[in-house]
């Protein structure tokens, strides 16, 4: 005899369940927190690290989590900042889990939450994986940089669409790199309609101050 | 490439299921994947040989049933779904949509099992034959 046993359930049941805790926890805690999504050599940790060293020049609190397969090289780098920096490695795996997420914050001692005005979350270099996890984040930004090609949002709908930021990082070297900006705009939007989108250099500062100004109404808001 | 995690939580779940079922055999589980879910169904169907080896759903078949995306469109005040995911806008007016709702779907639907443990008369029959 065949029977059929209805489950109507999410595979990453346990993932949401996890998030919906930190979610609830960093909102306790008074704490924006952004999870940074890009393909590898975007420019995540470089975009990072100006961010935080901007936020803590202006006396803001910031933490960052960073998540790679193997190395600590990007915490370490992002520690020159200033700012509390945490190593995820996932050893192989393409992506960070709110599992993972969970057992970091537990356990580092020199961060309170509620001690932090933000922390974000690099996430392990990917297109595709990070879009289906959800962090808890407040906030989700899609990196872009100008040497990858104006139709990426187009071949990764599934991210782009999911953010609720997006950045273009290194338009310093935009014009050498022949960077179509009004195609990359538009193709932005074509997935992800109305999105806010900054256009940064991580290295000469351009973008930073709108970027700022984001975070900070962004935080207002959360608080509110 | 997550589809191997994906599949082996699949796997979990069902086997945890059919502590109800004794003895039972899975013959089918069906997935509802949505367009936006971020995953490969070739990907999940080749891990799925692999990920059921030695448990309970060995030899079983999987089943994908796509899901579309649905989009609320403000100005045409109707759900409305969309043709492909290169392009959020209204397939009827034209407008850009953000409002998704229906797409991200990752799923498990319900699995088919061959229940072999007999219902409760026939086996008390068989016994009374044995006896």
């Amino acid at each position: 005899m065949t029977r059929i046993v209805e489950l109507r359930q999410g595979i990453l049941k346990k993932n949401d369940e996890l998030a919906r805790g930190l979610r609830a926890r960093y909102g306790a805690a008074g704490v924006l927190v952004l999870n940074l999504v890009s393909s590898p050599g975007t420019g995540k940790t470089a975009f990072l690290e100006r961010t935080l060293r901007d936020l803590l020049a202006q006396g803001s609190r910031a933490a960052a989590l960073v998540g790679d397969l193997e190395t600590d090289n990007d915490a370490r780098r992002l520690a020159a900042s200033g700012a509390p920096v945490r190593q995820i490695n996932t050893h192989g795996i393409c992506h960070l889990d709110a599992e993972m997420i969970d057992r970091h914050l537990t356990g580092w001692e020199s961060v309170e939450l509620g001690a932090l005005d933000y922390l974000f979350i690099e996430n392990v270099g990917n297109l595709v994986c990070p879009s289906s996890y959800d962090l808890g984040e407040a906030i989700r930004v899609a990196l872009l940089s100008v040497t990858e090609g104006e139709d990426k949002p187009l071949k990764y709908p599934t991210l782009f669409n999911s953010a609720d930021a997006a950045v273009i990082t290194k338009i310093d070297i935009a014009e050498p790199c022949g960077f179509d900006r009004d195609l990359a705009l538009k193709n932005i939007n074509e997935i992800r309609p109305g999105i806010r989108i900054f256009e940064t250099s991580s290295k000469t500062g351009a973008g930073m101050e709108e970027w700022l100004a984001y975070l900070a109404e962004a935080l207002v808001k959360k608080a509110s | 490439m997550h589809e191997l995690s994906i599949v082996s939580s699949v796997v979990d779940t069902v086997t945890d299921s059919l502590a109800a079922y004794p003895g039972a055999r899975v013959l089918e589980v069906r997935l509802r994947v949505g367009a936006l879910a971020s995953v490969v169904v070739d990907s999940l169907e080749f891990c799925w040989g692999i990920a059921t080896e030695d448990t309970p759903l060995q030899g079983s078949r999987l089943v994908v049933i796509a899901v579309p995306v649905v989009m609320h469109c403000a100005v045409c005040a109707a759900d409305v779904e969309l043709e492909s995911v290169q392009s959020f806008r209204c397939p009827r007016c034209g407008q850009p949509c953000s409002d998704l709702r229906q797409g991200r779907e990752l799923d498990i639907d319900s699995f088919e099992i061959d229940d072999e443990t007999e219902p409760e008369s026939s086996k008390s029959e068989k016994t009374g034959a044995k006896a």
